[in-house]
């Protein structure tokens, strides 16, 4: 077993890109946990999407061992977290398992939202922060500027920052010798004690099932040990036991302050609560840790088979990367325009988007996405609640008392010159301002908004009317009255359930025109004039008509051009399956997908 | 009992694939090349029109069609050994039809006069437009100027004259339009073809438009508005349309492109050709390697330019049938459609909302349903 004051462990965290995963790939190359062939920027990153993107979306673990200047080898156990607000979780939880963070700042931007965020969650974990300035072989770094700026804003102390660029691999050594210098051992730890770990995470391997990523107390884990989790009461053999390098390599036994993982056939991730805590069956703790405040979707869509029969291929899809993804959930749904689909829950549209596309191209299927809601909790006159998901089963209004939205406290960081910008973005989205003060020398903007008004577009928008120099962090800050209505969208007087949504009353009717107009570009010229309107309850807001087909015809058509033409409409046919009745209005499925991308 | 493309009739299509330089706009099949051996390829296009003969038997031949490409690039004595060929082939119709289509060069006209020795019948000009701007812009190797001069020769020297117009091109308004058809209509004789502009893919201009260029092409209601000029003016000058884009005196009709909107026979020779023979009761669907050097070699070699032949299912015949058929003022007739086994409840249908009209035992498309007349196919056609 490890001495504790031979261990540290922690987590690097960032802003997003600010070079954390970049970091690790040095402290790992550095420590020659790799050999160096096997070396690959971003080497944590393992997922497709991840490589793709440029970007971490799950935590990664991984123990590598320092021999320190004091002469001593030191165990060291890292965190490798996601910059994107969405998965946010994702760090706290890897904060709970671990005693200090290295705060990474990129040095030609400084302290931006998620720095921030970032520096609080760390302080709420009473963590030691050791900040770190990279990128500073770039001509753009200002160490200086970015140093005080750390002072100013955060109240910490930068004058022992280590200065470093994660891509050169300069001042690299100097942040390992801080981490044992500077960060602490892990607080306590009791080997006799009875076992006492934190399931900090876990995940589903084709080969092994499910792998529990633990962090020991006390006590210590062996294979063949009966484990009890303790808040779900599931009790289990542990088969394997191991830490990750960042291979999986299996030991003989896990001691008070490390870090590794166990397998023990569990079956689904589902099975395992993360922030639970792991004892014996037998002779166990009695006072478990804490818990982590559980992860909820905040976002849901319905994703749909564009080819119908594909139905059952993307409930497959679905279950299989649920497996894996805890704060993904998900229901069946049916829609009049779209036939069997699921209802869909998310952590932000940044999730959405990932998982949707992963179904598309690890699994091959085309899918609809309709326009993303929020929960709301609409209060029936006879005193039940209801957790509404979707917009399409919003109950009569007669028989609703009220309606509420979540509401988020948004952190924005802005050059003064967009400062009205962004105040008038806040503002038209049904903002309450916080709060204005300087962090620095820049404005540093605090608001309340509905959840609803951020997850379309918000983010884009914000990048647009700052030409990209502002930053953003929210966190959910509860449930809001407010005067809400269900929004209809009718084509050719029949309503589309799949592109309802819920709108506050006074920008119905903006949002109503907006959409008309979109759709009347989006659906194409049919035979016949459609009217497309958008209403709430039985009244019309906003109305567009579009024309009827005009011209459509091919100008030549003669000997050689038969069997074409004849090949060209059997196609057009084959693709037109659902909708090809007469009279009947055919939707494109851009109409749904671009609802996601009103401005509105 | 006389078989069904008997009603429509028996034409023979030759393709001559080869033209002085590539328009912008067009996806024939057609092939710029340095020089061609006149005399190898007459040989070779009789060779076809002998293989086809043997397997039509003796049939009443009613028209030839030197298509293209540029035909008229063809010198005169191929097209009288390619003649010569039909002649000894087929038994004639006393009327026989002969077109050529002719691009409106000088040099070109030149041949006009070689091509009505031959047994040529009638022209078809590929005019294009009325003015050097446009001209240009469709890349055109001829000024107005000389296509009115060609035109001028070729109604002397033929029987019968046509010409072809693209309209609905970029930057042309109503007015342009309409300016330019009635000069054409003061022109015109017996027979016009005026066809909206098409952005083909696989083409110049296809690939232009894709990148966003070819700025100033008509939206769909402008088309729809050029479209309903040339209706209402060709009317007036007592030349309606008799198909959607084709313009003739009731008794100029062009018999050869009949055959083909009437679902007739017709052999096709030279590379890609497309041809429908019936042949022992079942309908054919023929298509010639398109590659020049490639259809040459299947001839010279193994004695056949024919790439495929697929045999056509009544429902494919059925949906050949109405898709060109409708085309036509006088539409299809519901007899032979019946005699292909078709349901007629669609059609009642869209007749009902006033797309198709039933008369006097045929099928057509009414006034409303000819400018959109592939939406009323979608819905029409079988499947
Ligand atoms: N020039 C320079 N570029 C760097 C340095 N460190 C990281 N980068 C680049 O910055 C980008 C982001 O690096 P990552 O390591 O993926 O950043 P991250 O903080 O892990 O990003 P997320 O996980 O998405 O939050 C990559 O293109 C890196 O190559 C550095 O020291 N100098
Ligand atoms: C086989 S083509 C050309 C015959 C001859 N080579 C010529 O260019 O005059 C027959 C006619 O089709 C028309 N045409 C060709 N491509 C077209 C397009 N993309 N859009 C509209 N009409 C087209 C032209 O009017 C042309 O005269
Ligand atoms: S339009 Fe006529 S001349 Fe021009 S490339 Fe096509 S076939 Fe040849
Ligand atoms: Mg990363």
């Amino acid at each position: 077993m490890t001495d504790l004051a031979r261990i540290r462990n922690f987590s690097i965290v960032a802003h997003i890109d600010h070079g954390k995963s970049t970091l690790a790939d040095r402290l790992i190359q550095l420590t020659g946990t790799v050999a160096e062939r096997d070396m690959k920027e971003q080497l944590l990153d393992a997922m497709d999407i991840e490589r793709e993107r440029g970007i971490t979306i799950k935590a990664n673990t991984v123990r590598i061992e320092y021999p320190a200047k004091d002469g001593h080898t030191y165990i060291l156990n890292l965190i490798d977290t996601p910059g994107h607000v969405d998965f946010a979780y994702e760090v706290s939880r890897s904060m709970q398992a671990v005693e200090g963070s290295l705060l990474v700042v990129d040095a030609t931007q400084g302290v931006e939202a998620q720095t921030l965020a970032n520096v609080y969650a760390a302080i709420d974990a009473d963590h030691e922060i050791v900040p770190v300035l990279n990128k500073i072989d770039l001509p753009a770094a200002e160490p200086d500027r970015i140093r005080e700026q750390i002072e100013d804003i955060i109240g910490i102390d930068a004058s022992e920052a280590c200065l470093i660029s994660a891509k050169t691999g300069l001042g690299i050594p100097d942040v390992l010798e801080a981490i044992v210098t500077r960060l602490p051992p892990p607080h306590s730890g009791d080997r006799e004690a009875p076992l006492k770990a934190m399931l900090v995470d876990s995940k589903y391997d084709p080969y092994l099932g499910v792998v529990v990523i633990v962090r020991v107390i006390d006590g210590v884990l062996k294979k063949g040990q009966r484990i009890k989790m303790m808040k779900t009461g599931g009790t289990y053999d542990i088969d394997r036991i191991g830490v990750y390098r960042p291979a999986m390599q299996e030991v003989a036994e896990l001691g008070p302050g490390e870090i590794g993982y166990i397998t023990a056939q569990i079956k689904q991730v589902r099975d395992t609560r993360v922030g639970d805590t792991i004892t014996t069956e037998k002779k166990g703790t009695e006072t478990p840790l804490p818990g982590f405040k559980p992860s909820i979707p905040v976002v849901f869509c319905g994703l749909f088979p564009v080819d119908s029969s594909e139905f059952e291929d993307l409930r497959d899809a679905i279950e299989k990367l649920a497996l894996n993804d805890a704060s993904f959930s998900f229901e069946m749904e049916t829609s009049a325009a779209l036939g069997f689909g699921f209802r869909c829950g998310f952590l932000g549209l940044l999730h959405l988007e990932v998982i949707r596309d992963r179904i598309e191209r690890e699994y091959n299927i085309e899918l609809i996405t309709t326009a993303p809601s929020v929960v709301y909790h609409v209060h029936m006159r006879s005193g039940e609640m209801i957790e509404l998901h979707n917009p399409a089963d919003m109950p009569d209004p007669t028989i609703v008392d009220h309606i509420e939205e979540p509401r988020i406290k948004a952190t924005i960081l802005v050059p003064d010159d967009y400062l009205g910008d962004v105040l008038k973005l806040c503002q038209d989205r049904r903002g309450i301002q916080l709060e204005l003060t300087y962090a620095g020398t820049r404005p540093l903007v605090v608001y309340d908004l509905p959840l609803n008004e951020v997850v379309f577009d918000f983010y884009d928008r914000l990048k647009s009317v700052t030409k990209g120099y502002a930053s953003f962090d929210y966190q959910m800050i509860g449930y809001r009255q407010d005067s809400l209505v269900k929004m209809q969208i009718l084509v050719n007087d029949e309503p589309v359930d799949a592109l309802s949504m819920m709108v506050h009353r006074d920008r119905a009717e903006m949002r109503g025109r907006a959409m008309c107009e979109k759709l009347k570009e989006l659906i194409p010229r049919h035979m016949f004039k459609i009217p497309i309107q958008a209403a709430i309850g039985g009244k019309v807001i906003a109305r567009e008509t579009l024309s009827a087909l005009r011209k459509d015809v091919t100008a030549k058509c003669y000997g050689g051009d038969a069997t074409r033409k004849r090949k060209l409409l059997d196609k057009q046919k084959a693709g037109k399956k659902k909708m090809r009745q007469f009279g009947k209005v055919d939707i494109p499925q851009e109409a749904f997908i671009s609802a996601l991308k009103m401005d509105g | 009992m006389a078989e069904d493309w008997q009603a429509g009739g028996f034409g023979l299509y030759v393709h001559w694939p080869f033209c002085q330089a590539k328009c912008p706009y067009c996806d024939f099949n057609s092939h710029v090349v340095a020089g061609v051996d006149q005399e190898r390829w007459a040989r070779a296009l009789v060779a076809e029109i002998r293989r086809y003969g043997e397997q039509t038997g003796p049939r009443v031949l009613g028209s030839v069609f030197f298509g293209g490409g540029t035909p008229s690039l063809m010198g005169p004595e191929t097209v009288a050994a390619v003649l010569e060929a039909v002649r000894e082939t087929w038994p004639r119709a006393n009327d026989l039809e002969v077109t050529l289509e002719a691009n409106p060069t000088s040099v070109e006209a030149g041949r006009f006069r070689g091509y009505r020795d031959a047994g040529v019948t009638r022209v078809s000009l590929g005019v294009q437009a009325l003015d050097d701007e446009s001209l240009r812009r469709l890349g055109r190797l001829h000024s107005a100027d000389e296509a009115r001069a060609a035109f001028g020769i070729a109604r002397d020297v033929f029987e019968r004259v046509s010409f072809d117009l693209i309209y609905a091109r970029q930057d042309q308004g109503v007015e342009d339009w309409r300016r330019e058809l009635g000069a054409a209509l003061a022109l015109a004789v017996d027979h016009l073809s005026l066809y909206q502009l098409t952005i083909e893919e696989g083409t110049a201009f296809g690939a232009r438009h894709a990148a966003g260029g070819l700025k100033g092409l008509p939206d769909e209601d402008r088309a729809a508005d050029l479209w309903e000029v040339t209706q209402e003016m060709t009317a007036a000058a007592g030349m309606a349309s008799y198909e959607v884009s084709n313009h003739a005196r009731p008794d100029a009709v062009c018999y050869h492109n009949m055959v083909y909107w009437r679902s007739g026979d017709y052999a096709a020779v030279g590379p890609g050709a497309h041809g429908r023979l019936t042949l022992d009761g079942q309908r054919w669907a023929t298509v010639a390697h398109r590659a020049p050097g490639k259809w040459m070699d299947g001839v010279e070699r193994t004695g056949t330019g024919e790439e495929e032949r697929t045999p056509l299912s009544h429902e494919d015949r059925l949906t050949e049938m109405l898709l060109m058929g409708l085309r036509l003022r006088e539409g299809v007739a519901v007899e032979r459609l019946d005699r292909l086994g078709w349901d007629p409840a669609p059609a009642r249908e869209l007749a009902e909302a006033g797309w198709l009209r039933f008369e006097g035992g045929r099928l057509a498309a009414t006034a409303q349903a000819w400018p959109v007349l592939n939406a009323v196919l979608r819905e029409l056609v079988p499947g």
